[in-house]
């Protein structure tokens, strides 16, 4: 890091490739259009997962309830209390953010597998929780958000997030957002105290860091970036679903950021992109895809397994964060 | 009358029916630099793990600069000024040797100020300032020792424990060390855990000696070297030979 620290190399590439992201509104076909709307949301959730797997290296096996949590406290909001859109975010990040410092204190006094079992169970409950709940969370057929509350009003200007290209571009801001928060993050003195835990968290202790403490924000931090993909999720796409708060959805962001570099900035966005192509191309002439799929990791976690921008910078771009 | 840095009253530790540390009265004057000695097994490293707070002790008390610390957890202890570097190696092996040495440094300086100036002057102390972008992971163990070293020192501590720090360097790094000691006792407390008798000598002030948990003698290194039980416990026939 300290070696070969260049902040402005570092801030021109993260504006190059969003100024791409930006330019692909205006050239891609609508069908992909959508799909990569799809994207960058989920890109969002894999930076939350990042934070956590990454660079404080706790793997958590149930984030889905974080992605969840967003994505119920902004459905149910609007479909219960009739909140407006700002509102209804607001309230998915704040059901996120209280989530994440529960588990994170119960799930923090193991560490491991033992970790990955609790967070985990939690999850399990979390989604079972929301079946049960039928008559709140519309149980296993979800809910769907109307297209009339699904507006963002600035006085006189009405923004459809039904619209593809407000869709695109909303989803495109939050994206940045998130990149640049996890981006100054791991350049600050906590992101920092995160790897040195990752590293040895005994001699992190022995420095006079609270290792319990720096864990605890990072595992909310994790958390509450995962509930904003969640609350943008369904505001945007309209949907709110209990297999959100699936299994799958706990193992796919590990996946993503897997694939795209764990403990890269850039990684987790460019992991799900990857992902996603695989899976559309796989998908257009077989109906066995995931097996495609499967062989495709399975190569990579062989051949790359730090992924493609961990191998990027192992062997080449030792600047890359 | 200056106050102890340091006292543990009656400090024991017991694994099952093991007692690696029985009772031990200490007293740590500040400036000194104090060596504790005694064969393997004789509890040095697990009393001095009880005073850092890696291990809770099983009875007793610990007292730094006046105050209780028996169940302070080890995160707040190395607030208050007790710094201890590892025995077995512990350095962040895939960071670089700056960043090892930067996570003390900005954990002690207030917020806004760059920590450069600092990690350069802990590092310039161990002679390591010219490999500060290796990987800490690739220097040899020697260095890595010193930048365990380094790491203490950077966190300005008042009272420094060192766990056979010289283990492993050879004879022109360990002359290197003992002036290294000498310049931190200047403005620190020294508590040295060390095999290498003559640098024992050499460098401290008073010498404790630890046998099968207790304390089997205490006093300066002329003392210690004329102490018949020490001789019989530990030293063997002739002060010089240990190791």
């Amino acid at each position: 890091m300290s070696g070969q620290d260049k902040p402005a190399k570092i801030y021109a590439l993260h504006l190059a490739v969003l100024a791409a992201l930006f330019a692909l509104n205006f050239v891609l076909p609508a069908y992909y259009h959508g799909l990569m709307a799809r994207i960058l949301v989920l890109a969002v959730f894999a930076m939350g997962y990042n934070v956590l797997f990454g660079y404080a290296g706790l793997l958590s096996l149930g984030h889905a309830m974080f992605f969840a949590a967003g994505m119920y406290g902004a459905g149910l909001g609007v479909v219960h209390f009739g909140l407006g859109v700002p509102l209804a975010f607001v309230s998915g990040l704040a059901c996120g953010a209280v989530l994440s410092v529960v588990i994170g204190l119960l799930a923090l006094r193991t560490s491991g597998v033992a970790f990955m079992i609790v967070t985990m169970m939690f999850a399990q409950v979390f989604a079972l929780s929301l079946i049960y709940f039928a008559a709140w969370t519309g149980g296993d057929q979800g809910l769907v958000i109307p297209q009339t509350a699904r507006m963002l009003n600035f006085g006189a200007v009405a923004l459809d997030l039904t619209d593809p290209t407000v869709r695109y571009m909303t989803a495109l801001a939050l994206c940045a957002v998130a990149l640049f928060m996890t981006a100054a993050l791991v350049r600050s003195r906590h992101g920092r105290v995160l790897v040195a835990i990752r590293e040895n968290e005994e001699r992190t202790k022995m420095l006079g860091y609270d290792t319990f403490a720096n864990k605890l924000v990072a595992v909310t931090v994790s958390g509450t970036i995962s509930a904003a993909a969640g609350a943008a999720f369904a505001l945007l796409f309209g949907y709110v679903g209990a297999n959100f708060a699936g299994v799958q959805y706990s193992i796919l962001p590990l996946l993503w950021v897997l694939l795209g570099g764990a403990a890269t900035t850039l990684g987790p966005l460019l992991g799900t992109l990857v992902m996603y192509v695989v899976t559309d191309t796989a998908s257009s002439f077989t109906s066995a895809w995931l097996l495609i799929v499967g062989v495709v990791l399975i190569l990579l976690v062989l051949f790359f397994p730090k992924g493609i921008l961990g191998t990027l910078r192992a062997r080449w771009l030792g600047w890359l964060p | 009358m200056i106050d102890p840095l340091l006292v543990t009253k009656g400090l024991t530790r017991r694994f099952g029916g093991l007692k690696a540390v029985d009772g031990v009265d200490f007293t740590l004057m500040p400036g000194e630099i104090r060596a504790v000695i005694g064969p393997n097994g004789a509890g040095k490293t697990t009393f001095v793990s009880m005073v850092c707070g890696r291990i809770l002790p099983s009875s007793g008390a610990i007292l730094f600069d006046g105050a209780d610390i028996t169940d302070m957890p080890a995160h707040r202890r190395v607030r208050l000024g007790i710094a201890y570097t590892f025995q077995i190696t512990s350095v962040f092996p895939n960071l670089s040797v700056y960043d090892n040495v930067a996570l003390p440094v900005q954990r002690t300086m207030g917020d806004g100020r760059a920590p450069h100036a600092d990690v350069m002057t802990a590092l310039d102390k161990v002679g390591l300032a010219d490999r500060a972008a290796m990987q800490a992971g690739q220097l040899a163990y020697g260095h890595q020792r010193l930048l365990e070293v380094a790491m203490g020192l950077a966190l300005k501590p008042r009272l420094l424990i060192l766990d056979e720090p010289t283990q492993g360097l050879s004879d022109a790094e360990i002359e290197d060390f003992v002036r290294l000691v000498r310049t931190v006792a200047e403005d620190a407390t020294v508590l040295l855990i060390e095999h290498n008798m003559p640098l024992v000598m050499q460098l401290a002030d008073r010498i404790t000696v630890f046998d099968a948990g207790r304390v089997l003698a205490e006093g300066t290194p002329e003392q210690i070297r004329a102490d018949a039980a020490v001789q019989a416990a530990y030293l063997g026939t002739g002060a010089g030979e240990a190791a």
